[in-house]
């Protein structure tokens, strides 16, 4: 029985099924299950999935963010019971932002569903936002990660600035830095001394794991 | 129909290889191929070589201009690059590009009475793309302003409504076509002018989409395209559309372009 539901809602998150995987979520909870094992068992297998069938191009951009949207609803009626249990239920805390004079922000508002999808409480800073913000903002809170985009190359540089400006302010080992977007690779983040680099938002995901150890 | 050829640009691989070894003929041979399938301006861009970008450009300009006669497009974000290279070009060039942000403005508007150029105008301010319809005609009312209040006539201005993935908000094509409609009405003289390839970021078969998204946008009276004009189904789809919006005298632009071999 319990596998049963949890392959139902696995089937939701994959299939983009908003209502579906949230009365699934009530009908496990009313069973009996934890909150916890409907999350483990049920949910992320369905978003992992999703994930890896991005990645591999089978699964296209809507699809990705229809799951995004359904893992959200369920993990949103979830969230109260999971955090009654008293145990900390966030995977962690990042902080996200797109680089000093770009506005672009299609492509971290993707990641950032993907990161909440999985569990990350996720601080958004906004567009084109100045190394000093991001600094003030890492200063004053208790993230993991900052991630930022910049989606041109004309922008890239600013990206480099801004890990600087976060070393020159006595920050660089307070946190881990990501960094992506359509024009960065591997070896610009290695270059700018970026500690990871992701090509779309489910990799973003994985970095981050990878990153702090921090899976929910 | 304006056709602006897109092909060289430094943020495509073989281009930018092509740029840094210096190899003359690969360029001037996107520069032909272009011209040949009925471009009426190239595109030139080195923005990808950030502090090299204004030697760069120079010598594409020069070694594209051996080879044809059609204006550019001078396309940087920089309006410092655009003041070193633009003495070189040989007939008045389009700019590429200006937004509301007031040092482009001051930087490309003054160059452009100077050259007799004509200038893309995107709908966005400093720090905000237009998203609406509402938001991107707008900004182009203010662009409109900014260009004649300077001088410069209104059908020097091609205005870009910006094209955002379909893929990540199904409303954002419409936007974008329901804005060129509105411009085109609300702002006689001026020209609407877009890239396609954006559109269809994250979904399967990309170019049908960006074809489809260029026949419905010159349905609502599109009338300059940045593209690859050696791509024949989407010319294809270009000519037929024109052709079926009556801007086609006795289909002879569809005709010519079939029997050139240009059409798929």
């Amino acid at each position: 029985m319990s596998n049963d539901i949890f392959e139902k809602l696995t089937k939701a998150v994959l299939d983009g099924k908003n209502k579906d995987a949230v009365s699934f979520c009530r009908e496990a909870v009313e069973k009996g299950m934890t909150a916890r094992a409907v999350l483990e068992n049920g949910l992320m297998p369905g978003i992992r999935k999703v994930g890896e069938l991005f990645s591999i191009g089978e699964y296209y951009l809507p699809e990705l963010l229809i799951s995004g949207k359904a893992m959200q609803a369920a993990v949103a009626e979830l969230e109260p019971l999971l955090n009654a249990g008293g145990g900390k239920f966030h995977a962690g805390k990042y902080l996200i932002g797109t680089v000093k004079g770009d506005i672009h922000d299609i492509g971290k508002n993707i990641v950032m569903m993907m990161l909440k999808g999985n569990g990350w409480e996720v601080t958004d800073l906004g567009v084109d936002v100045p190394p000093e913000k991001i600094c003030t903002a890492i200063a004053d809170g208790d993230y993991d990660i900052f991630g930022m985009s910049a989606l041109l190359t004309v922008t890239m540089p600013a990206a480099d600035e801004t890990v600087k400006a976060i070393t020159k302010a006595g920050l660089r080992d307070k946190i881990k830095i990501m960094v992506g977007g359509a024009p960065v690779t591997q070896e610009f983040a290695d270059k700018i001394g970026a500690d990871g680099y992701a090509k779309d938002a489910f990799e973003a995901v994985n970095t981050a794991i990878s990153l702090t150890g921090k899976t929910r | 129909m304006i056709i602006i050829g897109e092909k060289i640009n430094s943020s495509r691989r073989q281009i930018a290889e092509a740029i840094a070894s210096g190899n003359r003929e690969y360029i001037q041979n996107e520069a032909n191929v272009q011209s040949d399938a009925g471009a009426d301006y190239i595109d030139v861009n080195a923005a990808a070589f950030m502090e090299k970008e204004a030697e760069y450009l120079k010598w594409i300009i020069e070694v594209v201009q051996e080879v044809t006669e059609l204006p550019l497009c001078i396309d940087s974000p920089d309006p410092e690059v655009i003041k070193k290279v633009i003495s070189l070009v040989k007939k008045p060039p389009m700019i590429n590009s200006i937004t509301l942000e007031p040092s482009r403005l001051d930087g490309i508007l003054p160059l452009v009475l100077d050259y007799r150029a004509t200038v893309i105008g995107l709908c966005q301010t400093g720090n905000q793309m237009g998203r609406t319809a509402v938001e991107k005609v707008e900004i182009a009312g203010r662009l409109v302003e900014k260009v004649t209040s300077s001088g410069i006539s209104v059908d020097a201005l091609y205005i870009d409504p910006l094209v955002f993935p379909v893929g990540a908000d199904s409303n954002s094509a419409c936007a974008t076509l329901d804005a060129i409609e509105e411009i085109m009405r609300q702002f006689h003289g001026v020209h609407t002018v877009c890239g396609l390839t954006n559109v269809s970021h994250g979904l399967p078969n990309r170019k049908l989409v960006n074809r489809t998204f260029l026949a419905e946008a010159v349905a609502r009276g599109l009338d300059s395209a940045i593209l690859d004009p050696s791509d024949k189904q989407l010319l294809g789809a270009l000519r037929a559309s024109l052709m079926l919006m009556g801007k086609d005298e006795y289909c002879m632009g569809y005709i010519k372009a079939f029997r050139k071999g240009l059409l798929a």
